[in-house]
């Protein structure tokens, strides 16, 4: 592969949503959304996969929710890093389709194949990627990647495994909420307390950071990852499902086709119940129509119990961050959900300010994520984030009990270190059970992974002494690594992840899509290049009638003919060097004819004013 | 590095500015933090992690006073693993007893209990009150004229301080309840 040094690698911001996902970057004047070819900002976080083998994604993938719903899956970012007996709720309110031997990884089936989580949103990121691809003319082989704050460790392990999937290094996972202080760049304006609401379609954050003089800092986060949208959605749709129900006598909720219009018409009310006070929930559907009205009145008290939801986790934060509610300066919101006025009023209650609202909440998060990039790749020097991780990291020590490493709410990168012996004599192996949660015993904490620390060497019971160092890195992923005190000498690790991919289900996932996604990626270039091919044969067709051909020299116009003779030649390869190379041969071949053809057009044009 | 407090530059004392550490903290991770070594090598992204990482321990082991002491006292050789609170200390063993037994009744469900412990909870935030008291005095000592001895008084205190606050603790998820 040819690289061009003149060119700095475009690194781009991902916003990789419940609902909508986004690409943006930074340009001279500040981050900028990056549109899909369809022109559209968004790129719904839909996937389908036809018959084909073809895999559809955003805005087509949507209108195939309706026609192919058992080929096409949305909000799949709800099941990621999470185990089947964690979803049981998810599967009773969304049509996910789960296959057999989802145990430990949850295999979604659409059509003839399965998919893991990991590698549906891996659909969406290719899609975003490509996009970004598209408009600058070049591969686009790093991004970061955002995230929901709350997002425990196993969750962004299978958002990082996702990114790798689809061809990309991640350089950095984002907290949402963080990320969207960053595109509002209040620092600019001055330093004080922020709080950053953050309702999406699936997830809700709350951070509390501050800010001086270019330093993000978080102080503290909370939120709940399965609270969001799809939420109200949900609520609105089983209403809607009884209603139809009584009104035709026919249970719509085993209709897959059904239910996805009606989800449809409901969300459709719910939007613009954010700018109206009545509008209607509508459905024609196989020649029978239901029609419900809503206003904003009765659509509040509905709604009241969600928008409640989201009051204590911020109430939990603000204390944790160690300040009073007077003391935020200002509060920022984030995510669709918090277009619907009654969030904006639960929000201006709370804090008693009144919430920003300036920046498109469905475009911040992508754009503050392009900010991240704009400080990775150096282009924006005076910013830095500082983030949590959202959940205290323990060990399991005897009878079950949590012994906490690291608490949460601990700037990361943090660390810590433990020292491990053996109870028996001549022990090999010691098993570590690492969890994430504030809850003391194990069975009510979050299982990670079990760590086997192997070969060590057999000695009395308890005279082995392993430290083991637990480091959160900046992404909010957990690193162990192992040293025997004694030796000093370096311990493996063997790592069994407790929800979510091993290391070589990855590499293999990686190895089959990447392949594919380079032939893609060539395949697109190729295709370009030909288009490009077409112009100037037809070009050249037509110059070869001009007088100005004609007063080419003998050689010349057999140099002429023999470069055309040679793109045709490659011109239905598939060697992208080889036709840009010999559509720069013809180029320099018909310099002199262009300039000749010039020259006659301005004599023309002067004769012709002479006239 | 050798200690959190050479990272920031800072002589090993227990009264420090927090505001003066905060902003060591923020000029050392503007320095130090993984999103200013994206560009460089393997080798150095790996060392800005540890730094980066060792410096918020830093921070969050000398920020709050009592940390720091504690953290002081386990470079000074001072081992504060098992520093447990199961031994009473001697001057509390009557009040611990009889808070005990209130503790019990409440637990049985028993109210009559708890204006007695309401007024346990009084007396040992006035205990810790004192106790903190000692701490300044004690950390201004040291401050002035580090040695062995006074950190072996501060221990003791910090041990005590540690099993009255457990006792708080119990006692607050007595009473919080039913408020």
């Amino acid at each position: 592969m040819e690289i061009d040094f003149g060119v700095p690698v475009h690194i781009v911001g991902i916003d990789l949503g419940t609902t909508n996902s986004l690409v943006a970057f930074m340009d001279l004047t500040g981050p900028r959304i990056i549109p899909g070819a369809d022109g559209d900002k968004l790129v719904p976080s839909v996937v389908s996969v036809q018959r084909s083998g073809d895999v559809v994604v955003g805005n087509p993938a949507r209108e195939l929710l309706l026609t192919q719903p058992a080929r096409t899956v949305y909000s799949a970012k709800r099941l990621m890093g999470r185990g089947l007996a964690d979803v049981q709720e998810e599967l009773k309110l969304f049509p996910f389709h789960i296959a057999p031997g989802s145990e430990s990884v949850i295999q979604l089936k659409l059509g003839e194949r399965t998919f893991t989580p990991p590698e549906i949103s891996a659909f969406v990121l290719r899609q975003l990627k490509q996009n970004a691809e598209g408009y600058f003319g070049a591969e686009v082989p790093k991004a970061v990647i955002t995230v929901p704050a709350y997002f425990n460790d196993a969750q962004r392990q299978a958002t990082k495994d996702a990114g790798r999937i689809a061809g990309l290094e991640v350089l950095r996972l984002v907290n949402e909420p963080t990320a969207a202080s960053l595109a509002y760049g209040l620092d600019k304006r001055k330093n004080g307390i922020v709080a950053v609401y953050d309702l999406g379609g699936g997830t809700f954050d709350i951070s509390i950071l501050k800010l001086q003089d270019g330093i993000f800092e978080v102080l503290a986060t909370n939120g709940d990852t399965h609270l969001g949208g799809d939420d109200i959605d949900n609520l609105l749709l089983k209403i809607a499902l009884e209603d139809v129900a009584s009104e035709w006598g026919a249970d719509l909720s085993r209709d897959n086709e059904g239910v996805q219009r009606l989800r449809r018409a409901v969300i459709h009310a719910k939007e613009r119940l954010s700018f109206v006070p009545q509008t209607s929930i509508e459905l024609d559907y196989r020649g029978k129509t239901y029609q419900r009205e809503l206003n904003r009145e009765l659509f509040d008290k509905l709604i009241t119990p969600i928008v409640d939801r989201t009051l204590g986790p911020c109430r939990d934060c603000i204390k944790d961050a160690g300040v009073k509610i007077d003391q935020i300066d200002e509060v920022v919101m984030v995510g669709g959900s918090t277009r619907i006025p009654l969030v904006l009023t639960a929000v201006e209650n709370l804090f008693r300010v009144v919430p920003h609202t300036e920046l498109n909440p469905d475009e911040v998060v992508a754009l503050g994520a392009a900010v991240q990039a704009g400080i990775l790749s150096g282009a924006v020097e005076d910013k830095l984030l500082l983030d949590v991780t959202p959940l205290s990291l323990g060990i399991e020590t005897m009878g079950g009990v949590v012994s906490k490493l690291i608490h949460r709410n601990s700037t990361i990168p943090a660390s810590a270190t433990e020292t491990f012996t053996t109870g028996v004599d001549g022990q090999r192996n010691v098993l570590i059970h690492v969890v994430q949660g504030e809850r003391e015993l194990v069975k009510d904490c979050r299982s990670l992974a079990r760590f086997d620390l192997k070969d060590i060497d057999p000695l009395p019971a308890g005279m082995a002494r392993i430290d083991v160092r637990f480091l959160i890195d900046a992404n909010g992923i957990l690193n162990v690594t192992a040293r025997d005190e004694r030796t000093g000498k370096e311990h493996s690790v063997d790592v069994k992840p407790s929800y979510g991919l091993t290391d070589e289900q990855v590499e293999t996932m990686i190895r089959d899509s990447i392949e594919k996604a380079d032939q893609d990626f060539n395949e697109r270039q190729v295709r370009e290049a030909r288009v490009e091919a077409d112009t100037i044969l037809a070009a050249v067709e037509k110059a070869r009638r001009h007088d100005a051909y004609f007063e080419l020299s003998d050689d010349e116009r057999a140099a002429i003919d023999r470069s055309m003779n040679e793109l045709l030649l490659v011109y239905h390869s598939d060697q992208l060097g080889l036709i840009r190379q010999k559509i720069e041969q013809l180029n320099q071949a018909t310099l002199k004819l262009a300039e000749n053809m010039m020259n006659t057009a301005v004599r023309g044009a002067l004769k012709g004013s002479k006239i | 590095m050798n200690d959190y407090f050479e990272l920031f530059g800072l002589p090993r004392k227990l009264n420090l500015s927090v505001d003066d550490l905060q902003q060591r903290y923020y000029r050392l991770s503007r320095e130090l933090h993984p999103d200013r070594f994206m560009n460089k090598p393997q080798a150095e992204q790996q060392r800005a992690l540890e730094m980066s990482s060792a410096l918020n321990d830093a921070r969050r082991a000398l920020q709050e006073p009592i940390k720091r002491a504690q953290y002081l006292l386990e470079l000074e050789g001072f081992d504060m693993g098992e520093q447990r609170s199961k031994d009473v200390p001697p001057e509390l063993l009557e009040e611990v007893f009889e808070l005990n037994m209130a503790l019990e009744e409440m637990r049985s469900g028993d109210d009559s209990a708890r204006p007695q412990l309401e007024q346990a909870e009084k007396n040992f935030a006035g205990m810790m009150n004192d106790i903190d008291g000692q701490l300044q005095t004690l950390f201004a000592q040291y401050d002035a004229a580090p040695g062995q001895e006074v950190l072996g008084k501060i221990r003791g205190v910090l041990n005590r301080r540690k099993y009255i606050q457990n006792l708080l603790g119990e006692v607050h998820a007595e009473l919080a309840p039913a408020n």
